[in-house]
């Protein structure tokens, strides 16, 4: 009888967890602030796969000293965290790591790079 | 034929939700359906084994033991192989439950061309055995980041551990890579060990598979037909939350793993997997070994009706005096 009360509490941990302590309905809202219309791969392909491009970036320019990335509709950018990422995204807080805490990842690029200053809106 | 017939299911079963999603557009169905489905069903049906089990009668105390039984106090008793309290049983059970200890005393016997009889150890399914449960139950662990909100602090520091060599973007979890190895070599030692092969049914291979289709799944989603895992979160929160809701654009392979978890849990409380709630009810393991110590009476003895041998001699005294019999009472 106690086994099946410790399994029901086990298995159920995610539910009164949200109930008791979470906030379920929490999803991170992230805030784009720029003019551009494209980032340098779509939006999908971005959202699925920045954290492979980021690191073949970073693979290409430290191991190899490339520096152009060629996208894949032609154009051609500087492969760079801090002059071309974070240009867009110069809000590190509301775009990087609302959506990181969520999912609980834990990049290692700022420990590294330096975190940009943001302005205070 | 059990082995074809298991992985041919499995297929099948990786086919239908890929179609099911892909051209039917079944989102829902696969996303919130099936999911809640399996898990009620997981839920239900492992308490009812469970309470069946609990409710078979255990008249008398089968315990194996393999240790010397506590009896005089001058002879050397073995709590753990042969408990007679609560806390050998319960010494008993945590190292057969964590570290699996009635396995490490696997041993093969192998005629060798002597022709001799050779007992020897056995570690590896012990070894393989202990790394899959234990890697697997990493993994779930760590898959709780998709369900709480915020997410617990321990499971970063967890997951940090896991994928302590920082290989590749996002970083390779050690667990992961063990479960698959291991649940790989369990499969292996079934096709290539002749014996054990023999008794393998389809029961057996199925689970293996299943099994291997969502570790397979879970790496390649992760490593190589990436996910938007944001979304992937806001569905996993919807269906704890029991606020279900469908984000547009998961990828396919998302839904394949999902559904290979969904079919796992549905099928547990059906099949042998149920060892899971099986190993604390094994009365051979679970009770002391107190046979001598204590009289355990049968609680649905019906109460015997006896002749004891004073109402025998009073019922007939005269006739065994008669008979030159001696008797008790004269």
């Amino acid at each position: 009888m106690a086994g099946i009360i410790i399994f029901l509490c086990l298995i159920t941990f995610p539910i009164w967890y949200n109930v008791t302590g979470g906030k379920a309905e929490y999803v991170p809202d992230l805030k784009i602030v720029t003019q551009e219309k494209q980032c340098v791969e779509s939006k999908g392909y971005m959202r699925n796969n920045h954290m492979q491009l980021l690191n073949e970036w970073r693979n290409t320019v430290v191991r190899e000293g490339n520096r152009v990335y060629v996208a894949s509709d032609g154009r051609k950018y500087d492969m760079s965290l801090s002059r071309t990422c974070l240009k867009c995204h110069v809000n590190k807080a509301d775009f990087c790591d609302k959506c990181h805490n969520y999912v609980e990842v834990a990049p290692t690029c700022f420990n590294c790079h330096v975190v940009p200053e943001e302005k205070k809106s | 034929m059990g082995l074809w017939f298991s992985l041919f299911a499995v297929v099948i079963l990786t086919f239908v939700v890929f179609m099911g999603v892909e051209m039917g557009k079944l989102h829902f169905l696969f996303g919130l359906v099936v999911p809640y489905a399996a898990f009620a069903t997981f839920i239900v049906g492992v308490i009812s084994r469970v309470v069946g089990w609990a409710r078979s009668p255990v008249p008398f105390r089968i315990t194996t033991t393999c240790g010397q039984q506590k009896s005089l106090p001058w002879i050397k008793a073995d709590n753990i192989e042969s408990p007679h309290n609560t806390l050998g049983v319960i010494a008993r059970m945590a190292l057969e439950v964590l570290l699996f200890r009635s396995l490490f005393r696997n041993t093969k016997v192998e005629l060798k061309n002597d022709p001799r009889l050779v007992y020897g150890g056995a570690k590896w399914l012990w070894l393989a055995g202990l790394a899959f449960h234990w890697s697997f139950l990493v993994i779930l662990i760590r898959h709780l980041r998709f369900f709480t909100e915020p997410v617990p602090r321990l499971l970063g520091l967890f997951a940090g551990i896991d994928g302590v060599f920082e290989i590749g973007v996002p970083v390779l979890y050690i667990s992961g890579l063990i479960m698959l190895v291991s649940v790989t070599y369990l499969f292996l030692r079934r096709v290539f060990i002749p014996q054990v092969r023999y008794i393998s049914l389809a029961a057996d291979y199925f689970p293996l598979f299943l099994i291997i289709g969502v570790g397979l799944s879970g790496l390649l989603m992760r490593h190589f037909f990436k996910v938007d895992i944001f979304k992937v979160k806001e569905l996993a929160m919807g269906l704890v939350s029991f606020h279900p809701l469908i984000p547009e654009g998961i990828g396919i392979p998302f839904y394949i793993h999902l559904f290979l978890v969904s079919v796992l849990l549905a099928y547990f409380p059906f099949s042998k997997l149920m060892h899971l709630g099986g190993v604390f009810l094994s009365p051979t393991r679970n009770l002391a070994n107190n046979n001598r110590m204590k009289r355990h009476v049968n609680p649905w003895n019906y109460p015997v009706k006896v002749h004891t041998y004073e109402e025998y001699e009073d019922e007939f005294r005269d006739k065994m005096k008669a008979a030159g019999i001696p008797v008790e009472k004269e």
